[in-house]
């Protein structure tokens, strides 16, 4: 390879580098996303080019190899383009954690492929990347097929554990980690067979007791991981560009599976060790019960809300479930032709992956400016003449601010301060946490017991008929 | 060589943190998919291993990689920009209430601030 050509294809890397950057800056506001999601993808363009007449260049590409790079683009990228095209917004959740599935799995192929050309005679500074690749890679590869398959409710979201299940993860993670310093000491293709192997078992067992609840964070930290296996690729095949991008994801990853535990409260290492997380559809106890509750009617809730001046709606995971964000928005929107102040509150951890509910509703044609983030809407409550909760609960619990609770010291909605508070609810079934929500007892709050999307149609209805 | 590729790798994580810790929570099941299209990248690497490729199990690794790797980019990308598109100051269609526009240009600022 020459010089000169190898130092343009570098810099060419590097303004696709500086393009994800870029694209990724521009994610910082709405108005100008798209714009970045552009220049992202003119880097990504810029980066395959170059690759392609980096191999033109070398030389050693032989006729099938062309043709198993054409076919494999035809069939992936066709396929990325279909599933991308006709996915619902309520399974973006399911599509990434396909994505980063499918990403963690090719950069695993990558090293694997890579080790199995250079052979036994490779250094450790090439080794080390390669085993970290194929571990994580493998990891990530199955994982993310497990948790694909519990969001879209192929596998029972539900934790799976077993006595023992932590014992045996501990030990497969150790093959994993032990056979691959042994790759690393003395190189094997029958040993990384045995880490390839370890990897993917440990993926399964990593994700398998986690709970539909715990999903937001577990997809973020598959997401850094994936990102992590592309930047060891990188290193395995010395590609700058692989590396940026690979550690811009991890970074992304890392940040989003902070602020999703901080949010749940709970500490990355307890979510993995799992166990405790609730699935879908939490056990409905029977009966709207309970003392101290007051039901309101459908017609008594439309009268409250079409004579309020500063309504806010707090939307919650139970609405997502119910693919309620149309019924919402209509109500909405009624409200609003009625002089009302509506916006809406959104918790961190609303929908099944972080932001999740932001993209439900803006699909509903709600206008991002009218969701509010919870530290900023948190004083607005006390100025609120209602507060309607569809579908959220443990997010919306005081007792989350007294000590000895099982949700002490998570953040939460400072629902209980507005004037009065409407809950739809299907029953006075517990959240995730497991715990009585004090909010529901409170005396300013009336419970109206539908599912979301029944009973916001009806809301919407009984304000049309009786104050239309 | 390994050196400089760690040297690479740790200063991208710190500009990744800088950079996205400042995107709202608004944006961040799109960012996150941003974010997916971006380590399809792994296409490049998966178009080197097709052209080392000279047997069998070779060109099946790297189909199966390249594979991979193009449904993540484009996919990703594609994903991205249809959410995004959703992302809308206020519909047209809906014709905006008297108190709307004032809560908006409120909002507005503390979105760009």
């Amino acid at each position: 390879m020459t010089g000169t050509f190898n130092t343009v294809i570098q810099l060419i890397y590097l303004v696709a580098a500086s393009c994800f950057v870029l694209g990724l800056h521009l994610m910082n506001n709405p108005a100008t996303a798209r714009r970045g999601n552009q220049v992202s993808v003119a880097g990504m363009v810029a980066a395959i080019v170059a690759t392609g007449v980096l191999v033109i260049h070398l030389g050693v590409i032989s006729a099938t190899g062309w043709i198993v790079i054409a076919a494999g683009i035809l069939v992936g990228g066709g396929a990325g383009l279909y599933t991308a095209r006709t996915v619902k917004m309520t399974a973006m959740p399911q599509l990434v954690s396909v994505f980063n599935a499918v990403g963690g799995g090719a950069a695993a192929l990558v090293a694997i492929r890579d080790f199995m050309s250079v052979g036994s005679s490779i250094g450790a500074s090439h080794s080390v990347p390669t085993v970290l690749d194929v571990i994580i890679g493998s990891v990530t590869f199955s994982g993310s097929i497990i948790a694909a398959g519990k969001l879209q409710g192929l596998i029972t979201s539900a934790p799976v554990t077993f006595p023992g299940a932590r014992f045996v993860n501990l030990i497969v993670a150790a093959v994993a980690v032990g056979v691959g310093g042994y790759v690393i000491a003395a190189p094997s293709m029958a040993s990384l067979g045995i880490v390839i192997a370890a990897a993917l078992i440990f993926g399964i067992t990593m994700v398998m007791p986690i709970g539909g609840a715990d999903m937001p964070v577990v997809i973020s930290l598959l997401n850094a991981f994936t990102g992590t296996a592309v930047a060891m690729a990188g290193f395995v095949i010395d590609n700058t560009g692989l590396i940026i991008a690979g550690a811009l994801v991890g970074a992304s990853g890392g940040i989003l599976t902070k602020l999703m535990a901080d949010a749940m409260n709970r500490s990355i290492g307890n979510i993995m060790l799992g166990g405790f997380g609730s699935g879908d559809s939490a056990v409905a106890i029977a009966g709207p019960a309970g003392a101290g509750v007051q039901s309101i009617a459908a017609d008594d809730a439309a009268i409250q809300l079409a004579y309020a001046s500063k309504v806010i709606i707090v939307p919650g995971y139970g609405l997502a479930a119910a693919q309620a964000q149309h019924e919402v928005a209509a109500l909405a929107d009624l409200l609003e032709s009625r002089g009302v102040d509506v916006s809406y509150a959104i918790h961190p951890v609303a929908g099944r992956m972080p932001g999740h509910m932001n993209v439900l509703l803006a699909e509903a044609n709600v206008p991002y400016p009218l969701l509010k983030e919870m530290d900023e809407i948190n004083p607005e409550f006390a100025r609120t003449d209602v507060a309607l909760v569809i579908g959220a609960n443990d997010v919306t619990n005081p007792a989350a601010r007294r000590p000895g609770t099982a949700i002490s010291g998570m953040p939460i909605l400072d629902v209980d301060a507005a004037k009065s508070i409407i809950v739809i609810k299907r029953s006075m079934g517990h959240g995730y946490a497991g715990i009585d929500n004090e909010l529901y007892t409170n005396p300013k709050t009336s419970m109206f017991f539908a599912d979301a999307k029944k009973g916001l149609a009806e809301l919407t209805a009984s304000v049309k008929t009786l104050v239309g | 060589m390994l050196l400089t590729d760690f040297i690479i790798f740790v200063l991208s994580l710190w500009v990744g943190f800088e950079v996205i810790s400042k995107v709202p929570a608004t944006l961040h099941t799109p960012l996150m998919s941003a974010a997916n299209s971006i380590h399809g990248v792994v296409l490049a690497g998966a178009i080197v291993i097709a052209a080392t490729a000279h047997n069998a199990v070779g060109y099946v690794l790297a189909f199966v990689a390249v594979t991979f790797a193009a449904m993540n980019v484009v996919g990703g990308y594609v994903v991205t920009g249809r959410m995004l598109k959703m992302f809308k100051r206020r519909p047209t269609q809906a014709p905006a209430a008297p108190a709307a526009p004032v809560a908006q240009a409120g909002q507005n600022s503390k979105v760009t601030a």
